[in-house]
């Protein structure tokens, strides 16, 4: 972890970009391809891009497994939620219809919100995996030792 | 239709045959997981090569485009991908919790240990 | 947002959206139990969501049967066939109640039958999982589209993987891995299946696909979907020979989930053929000009001798109860295997009775294992006089697994032996009783060991299981004594689920 300093450089100037295109990719999600899932993926690539650089540690630090846990269940709520939301105004469970005053507007704002509790979801979901499986070996040790 | 025109059928039970051999004939837990895989991966293609059109173009609305391919495929293999990684993690993980339990991921071994156990336990009894 | 006014009164909302609420209410409080971590606070939410889900699950049944017809609901208003559409009918309404039955059941029993078996910063977790399967297994009865039937499947599974893992033994762990294994392969071999009859009829709602398919004829794409879709679930049903993963899963994860999923998930999955069998392929495809039934009458009369024989030299009585099971599942694919209404009612009724019996008995042998530490045998002489009410009602239990007349068991095993009769098969009805025989042996190896065998002098002493268990699991008894006594309500439904089931949903 010495003499990697071009990695580490490159690293810190790439995750900005990767982040951005991220957000580019869930809310373009509308009118072309990405979404949520493909937004939550580059999201975790990138932090999973900061741990390998960096080390599980600082990465653990930066997103902390309490956050990435509440995550997971925030999305769900959030998609969840504007189901309900459709049902509360008058319409069927996901009923983006009912959102807004036309259907079109209406059929934008249902789609963005359950995007975002996608890609918030798929992102804590790939960090969680990558978490237990690259710190499993480590945990492992400090018990044994 | 000629036989080569069904060529993607070919291809998918090809993978689905050796996907599932690989399953079924393995020790090794993780090479279980990868048969698995590929078993999936059949599917996927059962599914996506249909609902592409010839000369059809991406199912996206825009001017000059008439015919396009059906998008609903995707749409059915992009979850059936999502549910696939989410067994292959719980898969992995598992197999990481069984080699700590029991210190070797080769399924003959596991279960002998399993009767080694039960045997010994009768002979306390 | 703010000028956006609800259009409707609260109470047409609630019986207007109670499809959806019943899959919704256990999906939500998931996420909730996941964010309040407490084990007491997840165990409350878990509590009051299935208490939610079964009081939903009855309003829906009542609903179903006293308008005779189908419900449908077009989930994001978005109509059928286009949309996904949830689809009730009595035979999916009564499954739900099962489920959803069984889940009030468990779930008190889970505060302290848990607390023993899964470490204590996973108890969140464990109900999440809990709360997870339960949507899933609900998604699977209410949905009318064969992708989502899918979705719901691999949701419950996955969760059922988990939960079957958090077992103490360490052979819980490879118990999951098998069931994943071969779960995922049925899950596959199901989606194949329907990926041909989407190939056929450009459609993947189940009404609409079976009105394309009567359309079709017989060709030989069907032939192959029927197969696909019969061997996919069969192994989920865990109907013999496919049954290889359930025994190990059920002997090793904890008790309430044991209980839990011998009671629901096969059940779940066996409605699943039922609906392919006669509202997608309709019975004349099947049992007509396939002779699937011929297969089906086959694969049930071994599942109703071999696994009951294998299950008589158990030494583990969990192993014993599962290898039950798998003889219990034989009894009901022979009823759908005649394909009558008697049969079909046979068969859910047996769907209903054996769910209680089995889930009793697992509830009740998971007080007996948290009092002397194992279900082994030899761990269990003399609990006839240390754990006198257990024992008793384990019993019970095993007199309606056995079909003695009073018990629910005996009255799913009456219909079956009148549709034989009714079919001129009076074979069928001697098989019944000869694997009714097999079964007595069986629950006779618990009976000598509790009642006749002295309680092993260096055994600690036991005394029956804590309270929040006891009373789940004997009102779980009290339930087969009940409904074996006084089959009038549910004889009924489940013969105007077998005439819903054979009239299609056109």
């Amino acid at each position: 972890m010495r003499l990697d300093i071009v990695l580490r450089v490159l690293a810190k100037l790439l995750i900005p970009f990767a982040l951005m295109f991220a957000s580019y990719v869930q809310f373009h999600g509308d009118f072309g391809p990405g979404g949520g899932f493909q937004a939550g993926v580059i999201i975790a690539a990138a932090v999973i891009f900061y741990a390998v650089i960096y080390g599980l540690p600082s990465a653990r630090k930066v997103v902390p497994d309490g956050v990435i846990e509440a995550m997971i269940a925030l999305g769900v709520l959030i998609y969840a939620g504007v189901g309900v939301v459709g049902m509360l105004l008058g319409g069927n469970f996901l009923d983006y219809f009912v959102l807004a005053h036309d259907t079109v507007h209406g059929q934008h704002r249902g789609i963005f919100w359950v995007e975002v509790g996608v890609a918030v979801t798929v992102s804590a979901v790939m960090l969680k995996i990558f978490y237990v499986f690259a710190a499993r070996r480590r945990d492992a040790e400090e018990e044994s030792s | 239709m000629t036989l080569a025109g069904h060529y993607t059928y070919f291809v998918t039970i090809l993978l689905l045959m050796v996907g599932l051999f690989v399953v079924i004939a393995r020790s090794n837990l993780i090479k279980k997981l990868v048969g698995l895989g590929l078993f999936q991966t059949a599917v996927y293609l059962l599914y996506i090569a249909p609902g592409k059109l010839i000369g059809g173009a991406a199912p996206i609305v825009a001017e000059g485009v008439q015919v396009y391919s059906n998008p609903l495929p995707h749409v059915l293999i992009l979850t059936a991908i999502v549910v696939g990684v989410a067994t292959l993690a719980l898969g992995l993980a598992l197999v990481v919790r069984i080699k700590e339990a029991y210190g070797s991921i080769e399924e003959e071994e596991i279960l002998q240990r399993d009767v080694d156990d039960e045997s010994s336990a009768n002979d306390r009894a | 947002m703010t000028n956006l006014q609800p259009t409707i009164a609260p109470d047409t909302l609630l019986t207007q959206h109670l499809p959806i609420l019943l899959v919704i209410v256990p999906l939500l409080s998931a996420p909730l139990i996941v964010l309040l971590r407490r084990s007491f606070l997840s165990w409350l939410v878990a509590m009051i969501a299935s208490v939610a889900a079964f009081g939903i699950a009855a309003l829906l049944l009542q609903q179903v049967l006293a308008s005779d017809g189908v419900i449908a609901y077009a989930i994001g208003n978005w109509e059928a066939p286009l949309g996904i559409e949830l689809r009730v009918d009595a035979v999916n309404a009564f499954v739900a109640f099962i489920v959803a039955l069984v889940g009030v059941f468990v779930l008190p029993y889970c505060r302290i039958g848990i607390a023993a078996e899964v470490r204590q910063e996973e108890h969140y977790l464990f109900y999440a999982m809990l709360m997870l399967c339960l949507c899933g297994l609900l998604g699977i009865l209410l949905t009318g589209d064969a992708f989502n039937v899918f979705v719901f499947l691999e949701i419950s599974s996955l969760a059922t993987y988990v939960l079957i893992a958090m077992g103490r033994d360490r052979r819980a762990l490879v118990a999951s891995y098998q069931y994943l294994l071969m779960g995922t392969v049925g899950a596959t071999l199901y989606v194949i299946g329907i990926g041909i009859l989407y190939l056929q009829t450009g459609t993947l709602n189940l009404a609409d696909m079976a009105q394309r398919l009567s359309g079709v004829g017989d060709v030989r794409a069907t032939l192959a979907a029927l197969a696909f879709i019969t061997v996919g679930v069969s192994l989920k049903i865990a109907l013999f020979p496919l049954h290889l993963w359930l025994p190990n899963a059920y002997a090793y994860s904890p008790s309430a989930v044991s209980a839990f999923l011998a009671a629901t998930a096969t059940k779940v999955s066996i409605y699943v053929l039922m609906r392919y069998y006669f509202t997608v392929f309709g019975a004349v495809t099947v049992f007509d000009a396939h002779n699937t039934g011929m297969i089906l009458l086959a694969l049930s009369l071994a599942a109703m001798f071999i696994p009951a024989v294998v299950a008589i030299f158990q030494r583990d009585v969990k192993r014993l109860l599962a290898y039950s099971s798998v003889s219990q599942i034989g009894y009901i694919t022979l009823g759908i295997s005649l394909g009558t209404v008697g049969g079909l009612t046979a068969a859910i009724a047996h769907l209903f009775n054996h769910a209680l019996t089995k889930g009793a008995l697992f509830l009740v042998l998971g007080g007996i294992v948290l009092r002397c530490g194992g279900a082994n045998l030899d761990r269990l002489a003399g609990i006839g006089r240390t754990m006198p009410v257990a024992a008793f009602a384990f019993v019970i239990g095993g007199l309606s697994l056995i079909g003695i007349p009073g018990t629910a068991g005996f009255i799913s095993k009456w219909y079956l032996v009148t549709a034989a009769m009714a079919e001129g098969q009076w074979w069928l009805a001697g098989a019944v009783m000869m694997s009714s025989l097999l079964a007595v042996i069986y629950v006779w190896r618990f009976v000598e060991v509790a009642y006749f065998q002295a309680p092993p002098d260096d055994h600690p002493p036991v005394g029956e299981a804590p309270l929040s268990m006891r009373v789940p699991a004997l009102l779980m008894v009290g339930a087969c004594v009940y409904f074996g006594l006084d089959a009038t309500w549910s004889g009924e439904v489940a013969t105007r689920a077998a005439t819903a089931l054979l009239e299609g949903w056109q």
